[in-house]
């Protein structure tokens, strides 16, 4: 039997051990104590977070499938769906960022195809500290090649993401992976253990000693002793994989199978406790089945092996051959290791002998919900800066390439030009653009897809950093030409045991769910992590937003290059004063703080349907958002992209930095051809929004004078190939020297 | 003095090996049945000018740690002459 000593070694509080004895009226012995601690750790439980989640909107006419699931399903017509999900790998990635990142991708793609649906594509929201620092490149390029291994091999393209660079997360690198499948209706797969009598079976890799203990890992502060719980850290094998993912879409023609579960984090004991508590069953299996590749494991490691590439399922009695053939085809184990039963508990046997017997029910959703106190940490009452005391820098030429250079919005293709973005040739918008499109084959359908979020805005202000995120994953994909249907999300927060982080977690939830419910995006799926801090430093409240639009004809998609000379570039949305959290106040001018520049929603949407009105009708060229680095870096990546110069004059009583550099929300540059422009305007007068001509695509420089009731107040002038260079090239540079 | 070390480095027991798990079944496939299991490492040759064999062995053991080996996944062992 285990006592409440061991239960704490296990990372177990009193009471959980308390309420363990009470659930089972007696003393666990140490296979069941064990179980449930991975099953009750954060990681598995979601303790700290569940009553915050149900703050978001989860149903609209559009789900087929919520949170709860392996991944969400969203309708997008013709009897398809798009499944999605989005989960973080931060921990074993600090640890070791190759395999902890690729590992990340296999088990993202595992929960897509669980569904029964085919994988298409893979999105990366990376953060990492300052690319100064020698183990920060290390990490940073581990991380990127992991990613681009794992997917290169299993021949799914990775068509977006986003990398930001702050010092916040030095030690605690995020590294959140998403996925995206498309599926028929009528081929959805619940992971459930449902039938008495039916089988289970466990398909794909052996069992091994890796990974031990993952789920609680990732639980955890990181610490000097991470170094020492190595084993954590699995070895991803992404071929191995592939003929997993063949073999179950095969596997799931058949009408005969009752459920799937893929084993992720607490491996066996998860995916069996998982399936029967959300069919009300209970499941027997015997651990002596289970094929291994090392020999003497005990049923404590069998259980909580985080072997990667394996499966558990579900089928009706009498058709074990039947799998065995499917797998056997691909190479692959298929051994039956159990049975479901009605009994709502979850049996372990070796050899025949009960060595653990715990309901179910318990173990997969009955971790006691911890409510944790919520304060507003001090930090944010001296963030306040004086912008009058700021002086505006004479060069803006000098600002606008000091801009361009930062890691934070300078080009990424260092990053995606070692994915494999175009393998299942669907990719029409690769990387580098505000959303990635891609092609459904057989329909005249598209699907957009981006991750958002601004950190630095979350830590200033949660709830506006948290609202922000959402619309500009919806602007992200307005401006491609695609609806924004649906969200999934990674809420990457410090330890939630202290009350600031809380705060902020909670603050970042209800920004998202206002933003969601008033844009019409609901969360089918997600993710939380917590604990990502180091040395007593935690990262910026980091709540990712995964996002998913859809064209209905993919030929009317919009990119943000600059087209056709002549053509005049208009802004929807107004100009603002607003400075706070923008790259150019912290990273030109080393201020840090300030208020992020505030969001209304209602503007917000109408900004964004005017938007997606005037590309849905083809009245222009290039639309494109504004965000880092505001209305100056805007236009030059429009510029740049295009290849073009562009010539422009505002008229403004703002000051101009902030015209130019500050990151006001809700704004948008398209271009179009002259003749459209009466059409653009009546169409944003009826929509009710402010649109102003900035100026003309043109041969020659960037070039922008702001003025002041016309009297010239700043100027940028810069020959286009030069701000290409150096934004294109300022993160090779820096990794490579 | 000239010391040539040879450097062991293979995965730590219990990570899993994909290259010797896709050696395994080549060998099986080509019939050989007896196969229980096979591990790839790698095997590094270095000529070193050290001060002594204390020396070369410090400097061998840092290298391995630093780059030769992973720590996080792999366990290295040398001998030198």
């Amino acid at each position: 039997m285990a006592g409440r000593d061991d239960a704490r070694k296990l990372g177990l509080a009193d009471y959980e051990y308390d309420e363990i004895v009470k659930t089972l009226g007696r003393e666990p012995n140490y296979l069941e104590l064990g179980m449930y601690s991975v099953m009750w750790s954060e990681h598995c439980s979601y303790k700290n977070s569940k009553p915050v989640l149900k703050r978001f909107p989860t149903s609209g006419p559009r789900v087929l499938q919520g949170p709860g699931e392996n991944a969400g399903i969203v309708d997008i017509g013709d009897n398809l769906a798009v499944v999605m999900k989005v989960e973080s790998h931060n921990h074993p990635s600090a640890v070791e960022p190759y395999q902890g990142a690729a590992t990340g991708v296999g088990g993202i793609i595992r929960d897509i195809f669980t569904m029964g649906a085919r994988p298409v594509a893979l999105l990366d929201s990376l953060r990492f500290g300052s690319l100064d620092d020698p183990r920060v490149k290390y990490l940073f390029s581990g991380v990127v090649s992991g990613i681009a291994d794992y997917g290169n091999c299993m021949g799914i393209p990775t068509v977006g993401g986003e990398v930001y660079f702050d010092d916040s997360y030095r030690d605690n690198p995020l590294v959140n992976a998403m996925c995206v499948g498309i599926i028929q209706h009528d081929r959805i797969v619940k992971g459930r253990a449902a039938g008495v009598g039916n089988s289970v079976m466990l398909v794909g890799s052996t069992t091994g000693r890796d990974g031990m203990h993952g789920a609680s890992f990732a639980s955890e502060e990181l610490s000097e002793d991470s170094v020492a719980k190595r084993p954590s850290v699995q070895v991803g094998d992404p071929f191995m994989e592939k003929l997993l993912l063949e073999a179950c879409l095969e596997l799931l023609q058949n009408k005969w199978v009752v459920g799937i579960q893929d084993l992720g984090a607490a491996g066996l004991t998860s995916s069996s406790c998982e399936t029967a508590a959300r069919a009300g069953s209970g499941i027997e299996l015997d651990v002596a089945l289970v094929p291994r590749r090392e020999e003497n494991m005990t049923p404590y490691e069998v259980m909580i092996s985080e072997s990667q590439e394996r499966m558990l399922v579900i089928v009706e009695k009498g058709h074990e051959q039947d799998v065995k053939k499917i797998f056997e085809k691909w190479d692959l184990n298929a051994v039956k290791i159990g049975t479901v039963t009605d009994d709502g508990m979850l049996r372990v046997l070796e050899n025949g002998t009960v060595v653990a017997e715990v309901p179910a029910r318990s173990l997969a959703d009955g971790a006691p919900s911890v409510k944790r106190e919520s304060r507003k940490p001090d930090y944010m009452e001296t963030l306040d800066v004086d912008l009058s005391s700021i002086k505006i820098p004479a060069d803006l030429n000098d600002v606008l390439i000091k801009l361009l250079s930062s890691p934070n919005i300078a080009s990424k293709a260092w990053v995606y030009q070692q994915y494999d973005h175009t393998v299942r040739t669907d990719t029409v918008v690769p990387p580098g653009s505000d959303a990635a499109v891609l092609r459904i084959k057989g329909t005249k359908k598209g699907i957009a897809l981006t991750t958002d979020c601004n950190g630095y805005y979350c830590y200033l202000d949660p709830y506006e950093g948290g609202k922000q995120a959402v619309a500009e994953a919806a602007r992200n994909l307005v401006v491609a030409g695609a609806r924004p249907l649906a969200i999934t999300d990674c809420l990457n927060f410090g330890n939630p045991e202290k009350p600031g982080v809380y705060y902020q977690f909670e603050k970042c939830v209800d920004g998202m769910a206002e933003a969601a419910r008033y844009l019409n995006t609901p969360v089918i799926s997600g993710n939380v992590s917590f604990y990502n801090e180091t040395r007593e430093n935690a990262i910026y409240p980091t709540p990712v937003v995964g996002m998913v639009g859809l064209l209905e004809d993919v030929e009317k998609r919009c990119t943000m290059a600059f087209k056709k000379e002549g053509d005049v570039v208009v802004l929807l949305g107004e100009n603002t004063d607003e400075l706070g959290g923008s790259v150019y106040l912290r990273e030109v001018m080393g201020v840090k703080g300030g208020r992020p520049p505030r969001l209304n929603l209602d503007v917000e949407k109408r900004v964004q349907d005017c938007c997606l009105k005037a590309i849905e009708l083809g009245l222009v060229h290039s639309a494109h958002d504004v965000s880092e680095g505001g209305l100056a870096v805007a236009l030059a990546e429009s510029c740049i992209a295009g290849n073009t110069g562009f010539s422009g004059e505002i008229e403004t009583e703002l000051r101009h930095d902030a015209v130019l550099f500050g990151e006001g929300q809700s704004r948008i540059i398209m271009s179009l051809p002259e003749e459209n422009l009466s059409l653009i305007q009546k169409i944003a007068g009826e929509s009710n929004v402010n649109i102003s001509v900035l100026g003309f695509v043109k041969q020659g420089n960037f070039k922008i004078e702001v003025k002041h009731k016309g009297v010239n107040i700043g100027k940028i002038d810069i020959p286009v190939e030069e701000i290409a260079g150096i934004w294109g090239n300022a993160i090779r540079w820096k990794v490579e020297n | 003095m000239i010391i040539n070390a040879r450097i062991n480095v293979r995965f730590k027991s219990g990570v899993l090996d994909p290259q010797g798990t896709a050696i395994k079944g080549a060998l099986k496939h080509l019939g050989f049945d007896g196969v229980e299991d096979v591990r790839v490492g790698k095997l590094i040759e270095i000529k070193l000018d050290a001060a002594s064999k204390e020396d070369a062995e410090g400097q061998i053991k840092d290298m391995c740690e630093k780059l030769l080996a992973n720590p996080v996944i792999e366990d290295y062992s040398f001998e030198l002459s």
